[in-house]
């Protein structure tokens, strides 16, 4: 009964989105405040009525409900209670409606939190906001209903797959989503601008929280699944640019050039029409990716929706949306007049470089991704993109935008003096040269691209640091004025500062998986290994039961300079429902390096194949990403945004302060 | 979206019993070879996978291509030389870096292309908001400023 | 001119959501790999045969000894599901269309393979058997069962992926073999 309910408030809620999208929309044009204020009703209860839905479709996961066709599809009595939740977005029908559960709370969100934007911009946000949700609630009930029935109903599920009865799987999704919906909000803003025919400062300055918490959202989200990868798969890698890869990673890079064009139009009211393309695209590459993903089209074929029905469904919203959108700007966008001036060397110099690249790596990475679906299709050859392609195009790209993130920050608005900001930067070079002189030293000239990697960070972090130490003219000023000029710094200043800070952290994490060891050996119980300065030496490999697997584990004693330090578990799990069998490594993590262990097929006669790694620094790539997202968070934290728009109040009362 | 990812991969036959990657009795005895062929493996793709290379894949097939490799090495191959016989069986797809030819030139290419593309675009679109040098003034048109100026001071 | 530039986003997307669309209604089969030898030469074998047929013992199945005629070669292993499927069907091709049908065992053990054989009933005229995979490679095969349609030059004309349908039989095998088998 709960199921039908959660069916019917989904039905519900597709007409309160008709609503939302329509009645605020004309209100907006006709000016009339009761028609607005409807977008915001609307939207609320759109998500609760969302909300319910998805509770109802929890609920015959948590209660095991096999009446529910999705339930048995993808569940089983057996599975631990946080797997039979996560169950709930682990296929395509359920993951649709954990979207469409964004969705609705980004537009309940807006109309919650944006009482500081004027009554018309909010109007059209919601409207557009509820265009989209029609769209894909649409979408569910017309292709891809979780809550069928199935009669008779099965004793037990056919289980979840294995491998998705992880943590770091289960909140995957939710946060990749939230990047990918939350992107959205950008986009209702960008059309709302369109429709309005204006963009200005407080524009900016209203879209730019939204994009930075979709942002920081889609940072974890892609963060969590890399390391998701390289804890699960066995070898310890964590980026294959593999099209699903490659399809949230898109998003990301327009989201982050989003973020920095949007400081520009707020200060110095110019790259106008630049910054809405930014945000319109950004949910438009999260909708490809939808598409991509879900449409069975890429040499990505997946286990959920590959079905042409669904793929035409979601091509047609693509069409409307984007099309919509590009349609709007291409006859609105040339009238938005640009503002300020500016020369070349300067803060907004700086963030246009910024922008110019991280384009144009978002379409190496467009290109890369799409090549090959683009030449099957027009009958040619067969060719695959694979990480020989992109680490020869994206990483070069990548180059100048760090060499550039130290510098930027350093300049001032309009035009600066670019030598007095690399001077600024001298212990910057100094520090980095340092880096790459002892990486050359211990590494020899071998990996010399990863030691300037590493190189390159170097400067990254010292950039970030001399630049804060500007700001603050230490060692300039008596330490107590320094102080007093840091805790007077603004938020968003501390955000940039940590989140800049991160990508150096992440860069050098990255760079140094160059200088990882590998030993691969078939060991029978009491045979070492030796790796890294540590003796690895297997005692025994025991059989072990679990919830709802049987496991070998293989205890692995290490040591180093002859002292036992630690014992290693890795295992080899078999899911009795399934019939798989995945690895469980075991990973020594510290700041320093990882211990990575890995079991393979063997027995005790024959011996087990025993992998094991030394990643230096490897943990630094999630730890810089964790970073990068909490100076977002740092940022939105900027009482700035709390700011709202001059009401009408008599003259002599101060209008939005700075 | 890594959801899918990984519910491919295991749903992939090939995939059904991950021993892991390279196997210790694949090694070369010549870690010189060795370290050829596993470099020539990361490039090569494993066609049953979901975007994996041979040196990275627990396919039956993948370990097969990976002692074929070996094979072909040890019998005097230059790398090109093995690569061509998998390519010659499975067509470019095997490769994971596609093939400089003239229908991957925009693949290549396409990237400097943007980037010059868009610069241009850049510069053209701010050169065009720099204002059009004033004419200068006559005597009669500054003497008229400077009056204006003088009545707006407070 | 200036407006051109505002309209290219919308050109670009519109081109490419005509792929996507093309993509979607062509309905390839992204994982499908065409044949990279398709109209080459077939590769060089010389196999063990699998069952000796009433032949001296040590007769093999070779690639030379098929030349002359139009060959249907089907790899098939005892482990592989699909190849029990379209088993049925290879036998009404061999008894009932006349096709001369060569099967190769790939990484099968020979008794299992024979066992396969005797329960399902042996459509093939001649069969080998690859035990390490590598003619399989050398053919550019990546899963059972593969089918090959070769020509009397020893070419290869065509390969079907996965299990043989009626379907497939009908509208695209036996029309190519009546267009080989003309003089």
């Amino acid at each position: 009964m709960f199921i039908e309910l959660g069916h019917f408030a989904l039905t519900l809620a597709l007409f309160l989105a008709l609503i939302q999208a329509v009645v605020p929309l004309v209100g907006a044009s006709r000016r009339l405040a009761g028609w607005m204020a409807v977008g915001r009703s609307a939207a609320l209860a759109h998500f609760a009525l969302v909300a319910l839905s998805f509770a109802a479709l929890t609920h015959a996961y948590v209660t095991s409900d096999f009446s529910v066709a999705n339930v048995v599809q993808n569940s089983h009595s057996a599975k631990p209670m946080l797997y039979k939740i996560s169950g709930v977005w682990g296929n395509h029908e359920g993951s649709m409606l954990l979207w469409v559960l964004i969705l609705a709370l980004c537009g309940a969100a807006v109309a919650v939190f944006g009482t500081n934007l004027p009554r018309e911009l909010r109007a059209r946000v919601l409207a557009v906001q509820g265009m989209v949700a029609t769209g894909f609630v649409l979408f569910i009930l017309v292709t891809s209903n979780p809550f069928a029935r199935v009669f008779p109903a099965p004793l037990d599920g056919q289980g979840l797959n294995p491998v998705l009865q992880d943590p770091g799987l289960a909140f995957h999704p939710p946060f990749l989503y939230l990047g990918y919906v939350g992107s959205s909000v950008a986009f209702a803003f960008a059309v709302a601008a369109l429709i309005e025919g204006r963009v200005d400062a407080a524009w900016a300055r209203w879209v730019r929280p939204w994009a930075l918490v979709s942002w920081c959202a889609l940072t974890v989200g892609i963060a969590l699944g890399s390391w998701w990868a390289y804890y699960t798969l066995g070898w310890g890698g964590w980026w294959f640019w593999d099209p699903v890869e490659n399809a949230s990673l898109l998003p990301w890079l327009s989201g982050t050039a989003l973020i920095h064009s949007a400081i520009v139009v707020e200060r110095r009211d110019t790259l106008k029409s630049w910054t809405i393309l930014l945000a319109i695209l950004s949910f438009s590459l999260a909708l490809m990716g939808t598409f991509l993903v879900r449409s069975g089209v890429l040499s990505s074929v997946h286990a959920f929706a590959v079905d042409p029905a669904r793929g035409s469904f979601i091509l047609g919203l693509l069409v409307l949306a984007i099309g919509g959108a590009l349609t709007l700007y291409a006859v609105r966008a040339p009238a938005l007049q640009g503002g300020g001036l500016f020369a070349p060397i300067s803060r907004e110099g700086a963030l246009v470089l910024n922008n110019l690249l991280l384009a144009t790596a978002t379409v190496t990475v467009l290109l890369g991704t799409l090549y090959p679906l683009f030449m099957d299709a027009i009958g040619g050859a067969k060719i695959s993109v694979g990480p020989p392609f992109f680490n020869r195009t994206f990483t070069p790209l990548m180059v100048p935008v760090l060499v550039a993130m130290a510098v930027g920050p350093l300049l001032g608005w309009k035009r600066a003096d670019l030598s007095a900001a690399l001077q600024r930067l001298w212990v910057g070079f100094a520090f980095a040269a340092a880096i790459v002189l002892i990486g050359l030293y211990i590494g020899g000239f071998t990996p010399v691209l990863a030691i300037l990697g590493l190189g390159l960070a170097a400067w990254t972090a010292a950039g970030v640091v001399g630049e804060w130490a500007e700001r603050v003219r230490l060692f300039r000023l008596p330490l107590r004025d320094s102080w007093r000029r840091a805790r007077g710094l603004p938020r968003a200043s501390y955000g940039m500062s940590v989140a800049h800070f991160g990508v150096a952290v992440l860069v050098a994490g990255v760079a140094a998986s160059a200088f990882e060891q590998e030993r691969i050996e078939t060991l029978r119980p009491g045979e070492h290994i030796a790796i890294a300065g540590y003796d690895l030496a297997l005692r025994e490999v025991r059989r072990v039961p679990g919830p709802n697997f049987v496991a070998d584990e293989a205890v692995i004693e290490v040591r180093r300079n002859g002292v036992v330090i630690d014992e290693m578990l890795p295992q080899r799990r078999l899911f009795t429902v399934q019939r798989q069998s995945t690895a469980l490594t075991a990973i020594r993590t510290s700041l320093v390096a990882d211990l990575y262990l890995a079991l393979g097929e063997g027995d005790d006669q024959t011996g087990w194949t025993v992998r094991a790694y030394h990643k230096p620094i490897v943990s630094w790539i999630w730890l810089g990403a964790v970073i990068m997202a909490l100076g977002g968070v740092v940022s939105l934290t900027d009482r700035r945004w709390r700011v709202g728009v001059a009401a009408r109040k008599p003259a002599g009362v101060p209008a939005a302060a700075e | 979206m890594r959801t899918l990812l990984l519910l491919l991969l295991l749903m992939s036959p090939a995939l059904m019993s991950p021993a892991l990657a390279v196997q210790p009795d694949e090694r070369l005895a010549d870690p010189a070879l060795e370290t050829r062929a596993r470099t020539l493996s990361r490039e090569l793709r494993c066609v049953v996978c979901q975007n994996e290379s041979i040196d990275e894949s627990n396919a039956p097939l993948a370990r097969d291509l990976r002692i074929l490799l070996r094979q072909r090495l040890t019998a005097g191959d230059s790398d090109a030389q093995a690569s061509a016989f998998l390519v010659a069986r499975y067509g470019d797809f095997v490769l994971l870096r596609p093939p400089l030819r003239a229908d991957t030139w925009l693949l290549w290419f396409g990237p400097f292309a943007v980037l010059l593309l868009g610069a241009g675009i850049t510069v053209f679109a701010l050169r065009r908001r720099a204002p059009a040098s004033a004419a200068p003034l006559s005597a009669e048109e500054q003497a008229r400023l400077d009056r204006l100026m003088r009545e707006d001071a407070p | 001119m200036r407006r051109l530039i505002f309209l290219l986003p919308l050109l670009l997307f519109a081109a490419l959501a005509g792929y996507f669309a093309f993509a979607l209604i062509s309905g390839r089969d992204p994982r499908e790999l065409p044949s990279a030898l398709l109209d080459k030469p077939a590769p060089d074998f010389d196999l063990p045969s699998l069952l000796p047929l009433g032949l001296t013992e040590g007769q093999r199945l070779s690639l030379a000894g098929l030349k002359g005629q139009v060959v249907v070669l089907n790899v098939f292993a005892s482990w592989c599901a699909p190849c029990r499927v379209e088993h049925p069907l290879l036998l009404r091709l061999a008894r009932q269309d006349k096709v001369h049908l060569v099967g190769i065992a790939y990484k099968d053990r020979p008794e299992d393979s024979r066992r396969f054989l005797a329960e399902l009933g042996n459509p093939y005229r001649a069969t080998g058997i690859d035990r390490d995979g590598r003619t399989g490679i050398d053919f550019g095969l990546y899963g059972v069962p593969e089918t090959y349609v070769i020509d009397r030059q020893g070419h290869i004309r065509k390969r079907f992926v996965g299990p043989l349908s009626a379907t497939l039989i009908d509208r695209e095998l036996l029309p190519l073999l009546r267009q080989l088998e003309r003089p």
